[in-house]
């Protein structure tokens, strides 16, 4: 039995790291600041900001149309939401209304986009908390995605494919044939996947109860996209305020009850098998005729304000425009980057977790700088 | 010479015989019913028409917000609500514990440099889940005046005013840390101001200054380096 004051084994001091900018596991270029009590985190703050190169401002100076290049670069793992978010906000200010084919095909597009940016966010995420085998099969499938958008419009990445009133070009001979395949072949990816984490006792050990964030704070942190729906708020973009033609498309939006990085990571994989039955509805339904409407060649703007947002892989895109009457520019462009909205709830997530534990809550939040910063 | 084959040229000057009467009504009423049966064109093959604004004071959140809102717009289907600056609080507070809008989407600000009524719009832009709602606010501030943090409201403002004052300059009082965010500290200016200038300001930061030379030109070898 112990006798005398109680003392502790080590000096306990709080201490200061830096994490990041430069480190593998922070997605890019965010640094955060850390208060460590041992391995407890005691305050975390992000800082950001070293990949902001002024795209705003940037906006203010192009006309409509040369601001979709530059939307591709903002998240750049998922540059097909970003121009459809830009572009039917332009629209929506417009009054163009785009034919049901050129709709059709963004939503193909958008959904592969998707599955790619998700592919990245599990295989990052899983090597971020040691699982590195999901990396090289996440990244098979999504160079066959990537393959396919090489394809269509000659890009990988920044795909730059949207137009605003419909897209610039028609699908290559057999690309839908080649898509069909992709989508049938990919539900047994999915399986592939899962039976590498779903109930691998590590993968669980390290997301059940990390990172947990309740429906009221995801509300009031201003959460969207996945991380909020793992909070139990079934809330999607694509429901609430369907853009193309998403009102013509059956598909559930995927809820978690526990709040935490597991269930975010089972509505993720629930979303691919969603994203992978509305491009089989979209396959199946696409129809036929122009994929351009009638749009000016030189797009003068109405004065007004207009707000329009897209379903990103991460959350809630929204484009905010105001145009001023018979303008060519827009006089300001904001953007609401999900990613920035979402960091911003890290800190309290992390609260009193162990150092280990913020990869995880970085890997699950899904966050891309390039968008963050802007 | 016209052949058989030609149909005939009509004259005028010739009695027009019963046949050929026949005939010409008979090809206009075709031409008439072609004429009613060509389908509507559809809405993207038309000039497209901008939308329009409209008075919104008869809605129902600028109705319950009474006295608060001194004018409404209705435009793309959003309605935005011009309410005075130094009432922010109040009106945001109202519209979240009394309409529910529990939902900060966006905080964002407008730059008018020479407008008379003050240099800066600041937009709100609140979401209500149970019915889908959104209503934007507007507040105009002038270059001097200062605004209240709606941070107590809704945590999400919290980086969204960090943003709005490190981009625009704008002072959100009792806001929790109201630091730059996504430029530096120290860094001179506010960069989404009009008067700001696009290629950028000389920020004196400077890279390798022996090497690089402020302001550019040739870089300046190492000893033993070069020719």
């Amino acid at each position: 039995m112990m006798n005398g004051p109680e003392r502790p084994l080590f000096d306990v001091e709080e201490m200061e790291i830096s994490f990041g900018p430069q480190h593998p596991a922070t997605h890019g270029v965010l640094r955060l600041q850390m208060k460590l009590d041992g391995e407890r985190i005691v305050e975390a703050k992000p800082i950001i900001g070293y990949l902001h190169r002024g795209t705003e401002k940037l906006f203010e100076t192009m006309t409509f149309p040369a601001c979709i290049p530059h939307t591709d670069r903002l998240d750049y793992v998922n540059a097909a939401h970003n121009n459809q978010g830009f572009c039917i906000t332009m629209e929506k200010l417009l009054g163009i209304s785009i034919p049901p084919r050129a709709a059709y095909l963004r939503m193909i597009l958008a959904e592969l986009q998707r599955l790619a940016s998700h592919l990245v966010w599990l295989a990052t995420h899983a090597v971020d908390i040691g699982a590195i085998t999901p990396f090289f099969y996440t990244f098979r499938e999504r160079d066959e995605i990537l393959d396919l958008f090489e394809e269509y419009c000659g890009a990988r990445l920044t795909l730059n494919t949207m137009k605003i009133g419909g897209l610039p070009f028609e699908l290559p001979q057999g690309w839908l044939d080649r898509c069909a395949k992709f989508v049938d072949a990919f539900p047994a990816h999915i399986d592939e996947y899962e039976t590498l984490l779903t109930t691998n006792r590590i993968w669980k050990r390290r997301t059940i109860g990390v990172g947990v964030i309740s429906p009221e704070d995801a509300i009031n942190m201003g959460l969207t996209g996945p991380p909020l729906r793992g909070s139990g708020v079934e809330w999607d973009i694509r429901k609430v305020f369907p853009y193309d033609r998403y009102d013509e498309v059956e598909f559930d939006v995927p809820i978690g009850t526990n709040c935490d990085t597991y269930d975010r990571y089972l509505v993720r994989i629930e979303e691919m098998r969603q994203s992978i039955r509305i491009l089989r509805q979209c396959l199946e339904k696409l129809p036929e005729g122009p994929i351009m409407a009638k749009a000016p060649k030189v797009l003068r703007s109405p004065e007004g304000m207009v707000y329009g947002s897209v379903e990103s892989p991460k959350g809630e895109l929204g484009y905010f425009i105001v145009a001023t009457e018979k303008g060519t520019t827009p006089y300001r462009c904001r953007v609401r980057p999900p990613s920035f909205v979402n960091l911003q709830a890290l800190p309290q997530m992390v609260k009193g977790s162990l150092v280990a534990d913020m990869m995880a809550v970085i890997g699950t939040l899904d966050i891309v700088l390039g968008e963050i910063d802007r | 010479m016209p052949t058989s084959d030609d149909k005939p040229t009509p004259n005028t000057d010739e009695p027009v015989t019963g046949a050929e009467a026949d005939k010409a009504a008979e090809i206009a009423a075709a031409k008439a019913k072609a004429a009613e049966e060509v389908p509507p064109k559809n809405p993207w093959e038309e000039k497209p028409v901008a939308p329009t604004h409209s008075d919104a004071m008869d809605d129902d959140d600028v109705v319950a917000l009474e006295g608060l809102v001194v004018s409404a717009d209705l435009f793309t289907g959003a309605v935005t609500a011009t309410v005075d600056a130094e009432k922010i609080l109040d009106v945001c507070r109202f519209l979240k514990e009394e309409r529910g809008y529990a939902f900060l989407v966006d905080l964002t600000a407008i730059d008018w440099p020479e407008r008379e009524e003050g240099r800066f719009d600041l937009i709100y832009w609140l979401h209500r889940h149970e019915d889908s709602k959104r209503v934007r606010l507007r507040a105009i501030l002038g270059e001097d005046q200062t605004i209240e943090s709606v941070e107590s409201i809704w945590g999400a403002a919290n980086w969204m005013e960090r943003e709005v004052y490190d981009l625009f300059g704008v002072i959100f009082e009792n806001h929790p840390g109201l630091e730059r965010i996504l430029t530096w500290e120290g860094f001179n200016g506010h960069p989404l101001r009009k008067d700001f200038p696009v290629e950028g300001i000389d920020t004196g930061a400077a890279i390798y200054p022996d090497v690089y030379p402020p302001g550019g030109g040739p870089i300046v070898p190492e000893e033993g380096e070069g020719a």
